[in-house]
């Protein structure tokens, strides 16, 4: 079973594979966008979509290693940085749609907004703090700054995953509303918590 | 159910109506849940009759009026509102009701009847969203005495010359549209005069966020962003700018006076 599982992780056919998959829910949402199918208020799903799925990747990028460790399943490690770097995209997808649907690509207005809005400037900082991991995604990147480095860089991601969580906590609680990022919360401590856990046990 | 053209000045807006399909799918009704396909999805349980609706307080004649009584309370009219959201959307709606003034002047408020307070049912048998904390239930709100008696706010039994659909606050409801949205209260049970202004569920939940008046003010931001600007929705496309929100939701001509020399900023 697990040999098989394996195998099909190896099969040249899983990159590509995975790569369409991260691909389906922008193609819902330009599809949803054409057809009239995202409701009344269509920017605001497409904003909402894609901080959604920004999320959804890095949980899942996160979920990796503890994955892999938890099932010795060492092939899952050739999809981390496909996630990853698609986290980075749809996060400059929302970006984008919120500079663009929302303000009116009215760079005044963003900034102001950004100024005003603690959780657009958490959503921001969330943004700023990935352009350098997904700058350093590349093989000669990790040569040339040294896998060691290059790690200690790459630990950012926990607080990525922290700030973004946080810009989806404060976007909800002008409505007290948040059943949503608490089921997201949860699932977070998992992934960190297992991580600290592992390390506990190592020293 | 049918209206006749309102002559209330400010009462016909020109502006193109909002898709019946938009106006009755997007909505704001936590009773049912707070996202916006909630009410929709979920307030096929509202049982909008038998319905009554208490009149009480300080007034001469208070009472208990079934919904068949509030129907032939007054001629029905058509009135076509702007609404605005506080969350920055807008939307234009064919109402169906009559005046509030008529209500309130049958029951005969005595001079320590100054503010109107509204209560929504709040029954969980028929509303699922009650098991959520996110407001102290019941939903509260209340208006000036002054506000209440202006011909334009509108106590409102039909929408797109039908009966309310649930979502949108069956079987009566009021309409407020110089006010951001949730200033007009849905499937009202009990409508209460009082002497001291009562605190309403959005300002006892976030006081600094959301206050008594709530009345529509381009220039007055809400303290997490800003309100000069609005969509409307089904008419402003995915890359047109925001269109600017008007003083009053642009019903300033008839209810300016109102707050004739009040801080606004204040008095938000």
């Amino acid at each position: 079973m697990k040999r098989a599982i394996s195998a099909a992780l190896l099969h040249p056919v899983a990159k590509p594979l995975l790569f369409l998959l991260c691909l389906l829910p922008l193609g819902w949402l330009v599809y949803g966008a054409i057809a009239n199918q995202l409701g009344a208020n269509p920017a605001e799903a497409i904003i909402r979509g894609l901080g959604d799925w920004t999320l959804r990747g890095l949980w899942l990028t996160l979920a990796i290693t503890p994955l892999r460790e938890l099932t010795g399943l060492a092939a899952l490690a050739r999809f981390r940085r496909m996630l990853g770097v698609f986290s980075f995209f749809y996060a400059s997808l929302h970006l984008l749609a919120y500079g663009w649907l929302d303000q009116g690509l009215d760079l005044a207005e963003i900034a102001a907004d950004i100024a005003k809005r603690p959780f657009i400037l958490m959503g921001f900082l969330a943004w700023a703090l990935m352009l350098p991991l997904a700058a350093t995604s590349f093989n000669r990147a990790i040569k040339a700054l040294g896998a060691k480095r290059w790690q200690a860089l790459h630990k950012a991601v926990y607080a990525v995953a922290v700030i973004g969580l946080m810009h989806f906590i404060w976007m909800r609680a002008g409505k007290s509303n948040f059943a949503e990022p608490a089921v997201y919360g949860v699932i977070l401590a998992a992934l960190l918590g297992w991580r600290v856990y592992r390390r506990m046990r190592r020293k | 159910l049918p209206g006749t053209r309102s002559a209330v000045a400010g009462a016909m807006v020109l502006d193109k109506p909002t898709s019946y399909a938009d106006a009755t799918s997007y909505n704001n009704f936590y009773e049912f849940g707070t996202d916006k396909s909630d009410p929709a999805e979920r307030a096929h349980t509202l049982k909008p009759r038998p319905w009554t609706v208490s009149v009480e307080g300080e007034c001469a004649k208070p009472g208990r009026y079934d919904l068949d009584a509030l129907l032939k309370l007054s001629a029905m009219e058509e009135r076509i509102y702007r609404l605005r959201c506080v969350e920055g959307w807008s939307m234009v709606i064919p109402w169906v009701g009559y005046s509030l003034s008529e209500l309130i002047k049958r029951a005969e408020p005595t001079g320590k009847g100054r503010f109107v307070e509204f209560t929504t049912l709040a029954d969980r048998a028929q509303m699922p969203g009650l098991r959520s904390p996110v407001l102290d239930w019941p939903y509260v709100e209340a208006l000036r005495m002054d506000e209440a008696m202006h011909p334009l706010a509108l106590l409102t039994f039909g929408m797109y010359g039908e009966v309310l659909p649930n979502q949108n606050g069956a079987p009566v409801r009021i309409v407020l549209p110089w006010k951001y949205g949730f200033k007009s209260a849905k499937s009202i049970v009990k409508i209460r005069f009082v002497e001291k202004q009562p605190r309403s569920s959005w300002e006892q939940s976030a006081p600094q966020e959301y206050g008594f008046y709530s009345n529509v003010n381009p220039n007055v931001p809400h303290p997490r962003w800003s309100q000069a600007t609005e969509r409307r929705i089904g008419e402003d496309g995915l890359f047109a700018k925001k269109r600017p929100t008007l003083m009053f939701n642009g019903y300033e001509p008839q209810v300016g006076q109102l707050y004739a020399g009040m801080d606004l900023k204040k008095f938000y």
